[in-house]
């Protein structure tokens, strides 16, 4: 999700891998759970830091709807730090001295992975509303193809917010035995009615605009702007909190002294929605958008696994960290809670935190230094068990 | 995880406990080393490290307070956010080797109901309390006529956590009621010693401070 991802892209539309990615292209194709296969496909990533010999030390950072896999570098296109340098780096929580670490640009996303934009072999075109409906099982399972690729048997931990800890879930489930520990960070097991309509209300908002062209916008050489701004602008309020909007912004006027009996952008809140909305158009694909959002929809682990979410994780060895905060009502600590119960029912070893803050959503890539030191304790008390070296005292 | 808690590295031994943790001590002593062990009201996690140093366990805690809870995390164990009353049910039977209650069972809105539920949850169940039975709390109401305040129940009664508070005899019958086996029964005196288990239960329940009692449910068909 991310508002404060401004660290992404700065392209619109069409997606060639970057030079500055590593790209891994599949050579067998995907079976996906819509019961299409999708050949050939291509997944962009970024490492940092070292494998070690034993191939023990890798984590895998999985991003959340609007991210990409420039998690902790200087963006090659807007110059901004990596979204999540705050808790990914040298010294830093997930410390790259010691770990190498991994961040793939999700199937369906427009950052050098393959997606609706992407060239379909078929027809020479974008993919455009052709590519197949993707999931939050079917990014992993790229994913997966990718860390065979680098020849990983298990991965020390899968790490990730909100739709990047739907990803860490449908991991530890599906690949229990390839997952030493998982942190999910903002994120549920499954897609509140509450998300899945703020979402529509953001499909239908790209698809009102005429110059989607039925989601063939790329051969008819335009963007669906307006569209897609609104579809963020909306998006954008739910990663927000009322105290921390109202903090912000208050009812403070914009640029005047006074309200100007129009509809321009009076209040400095629709002004900075309105910059949201159109710096966003700018580095992201509007078929991307929805395709993403769909799989967010779709996200049921439960409904996966017998509609009991403890059968998700029966017989699992993973050691979990689950992480909300007390101001998030897109994904609240209550469904945080309903992952925590579920592992208990299976007897997991889990770890739970809510971290007390009114940043809304947005916390989990903002500066919280009760999480950071909860994902240090962590991660730090799995690798002293498993022989990784210490840290390095910052 | 198992392979984990082979690994786990030697570190130092006992560090010398707080007089008024002699409980903890006592409890690192009863619990088989590599266990499973589930701590509820975990606090700051004090026990749980004990336990993690000196018997390699596999330990996991639950803590109601959050910041207790973070700190905890922080410190490298697994606990989680949760309240003894209504988490516990969560738990599948046997899950642990014991189901630790320190010094939380007078903190419970139903003490009857978690002491089920750490039985079944846990092969063995230790609980340690305050024995509001102790000679100084019973002269304190009798001669103050007000509720006793001692180092061990040290808040005025409108401020304290605990709610369900019972002697040592109390204890024991609640045992019996929920014909749970008691295999070993330790109180300690003011000074953190412990009372000879000969000496007679009216005794222990005047002269203990506080009692551990490690408990196991009855075997079916007995």
């Amino acid at each position: 999700m991310a508002a404060s991802v401004e660290t992404t892209i700065a392209r619109s539309a069409q997606m060639q891998p970057l030079a500055t990615s590593h790209l891994f292209e599949a050579s067998e194709p995907l079976l996906l759970d819509c019961g299409q296969s999708l050949s050939p496909y291509a997944i962009a990533y970024q490492t940092y830091g070292t494998l070690n010999a034993a191939k023990s030390n890798a984590i895998l950072i999985c991003h959340a709807l609007t991210g990409d896999q420039h998690v902790a570098n200087v963006h090659p296109i807007t110059g901004k730090n990596g979204w999540w340098e705050t808790l990914v780096g040298p010294g830093k929580p997930i410390d790259t001295t010691r770990f190498f670490v991994i961040c793939s640009n999700i199937l369906g996303g427009c950052l050098g992975s393959t997606g609706p934009a992407s060239i379909n072999p078929a027809t020479g075109k974008a993919w455009g509303l052709d590519f197949p409906v993707i999931t939050i099982g079917d990014m992993v399972d790229a994913q997966v193809r990718l860390i065979d690729h680098l020849g990983i048997a298990q991965l020390f931990s899968v790490v990730g917010g909100s739709m990047g800890g739907m990803q860490v879930l449908e991991w530890a489930a599906r690949h229990k035995e390839r997952v030493l520990t998982a942190i999910p960070i903002a994120t549920a097991a499954w897609h509140s009615s509450q998300n899945i309509a703020f979402h529509e209300v953001g499909r239908q908002a790209v698809m009102a605009d005429p110059d989607w062209a039925k989601g063939a916008y790329l051969a008819a050489g335009v963007v669906p702007r307006r569209g897609l701004a609104v579809a963020r602008m909306a998006a954008h309020i739910t990663y927000l909190s009322e105290k921390a909007l109202q903090q912000k912004f208050g009812r403070n006027l914009q640029d005047r002294a006074k309200r100007s009996f129009s509809f321009n952008a009076d209040f400095q809140v629709e002004s900075y929605l309105r910059h949201q909305g159109s710096s966003f158009v700018d580095r992201f694909d509007a078929n991307s958008y929805l395709y993403i959002t769909r799989a967010m929809d779709y996200f049921d682990l439960a409904a996966e696994h017998g509609d009991v979410l403890a059968n998700a994780f029966r017989g699992t060895t993973t050691r979990f960290c689950v992480v909300s905060f007390t101001s998030d009502w897109l994904y609240p600590t209550a469904e945080s809670k309903e992952i925590v119960q579920a592992l208990n029912a299976v007897a997991a070893n889990v770890s739970f935190v809510e971290i007390d803050s009114d940043k809304g959503h947005d916390a989990f890539l903002l500066d919280e230094p009760e999480m950071f030191d909860c994902v240090r304790g962590f991660i730090n008390a799995a690798a002293a068990k498993i022989g990784i070296g210490k840290q390095a005292k910052a | 995880m198992n392979d984990m808690d082979a690994t786990q590295t030697e570190r130092p031994i006992l560090r010398a406990p707080a007089p008024s943790r002699v409980d903890h001590l006592l409890i690192a002593e009863m619990v088989a080393p590599s266990a499973r062990v589930l701590d509820v009201g975990c606090g700051d996690g004090e026990l749980l490290q004990l336990l993690v140093d000196t018997k390699a366990v596999d330990g996991r805690g639950v803590e109601i307070a959050r910041e207790r809870v973070n700190a905890c995390v922080a410190r490298g164990l697994s606990v989680i956010q949760g309240d003894a009353d209504r988490d516990l049910a969560d738990y599948p039977d046997d899950a642990f080797d014991y189901a630790i209650l320190s010094l939380t069972i007078q903190a419970t809105r139903n003490p009857r109901t978690v002491l089920q539920h750490l039985l079944r949850i846990g092969r063995r169940a230790i609980v340690s309390f305050p024995n509001f039975g102790h000679w100084e709390v019973r002269t304190k109401l009798m001669l103050t006529g007000r509720m006793p305040r001692t180092s061990n129940l040290p808040d005025r009664w409108y401020e304290t956590p605990n709610a369900h508070l019972c002697t040592i005899k109390d204890f024991a019958d609640l045992v019996k009621a929920i014909d749970a086996r008691v295999e070993r029964t330790v109180v300690f005196n003011w000074s953190g010693s412990q009372l000879s288990p000969r000496s007679p239960l009216g005794l222990q329940n005047l002269f203990g401070e506080k009692a551990v009692f490690l408990m196991r449910r009855p075997e079916p068909g007995r």
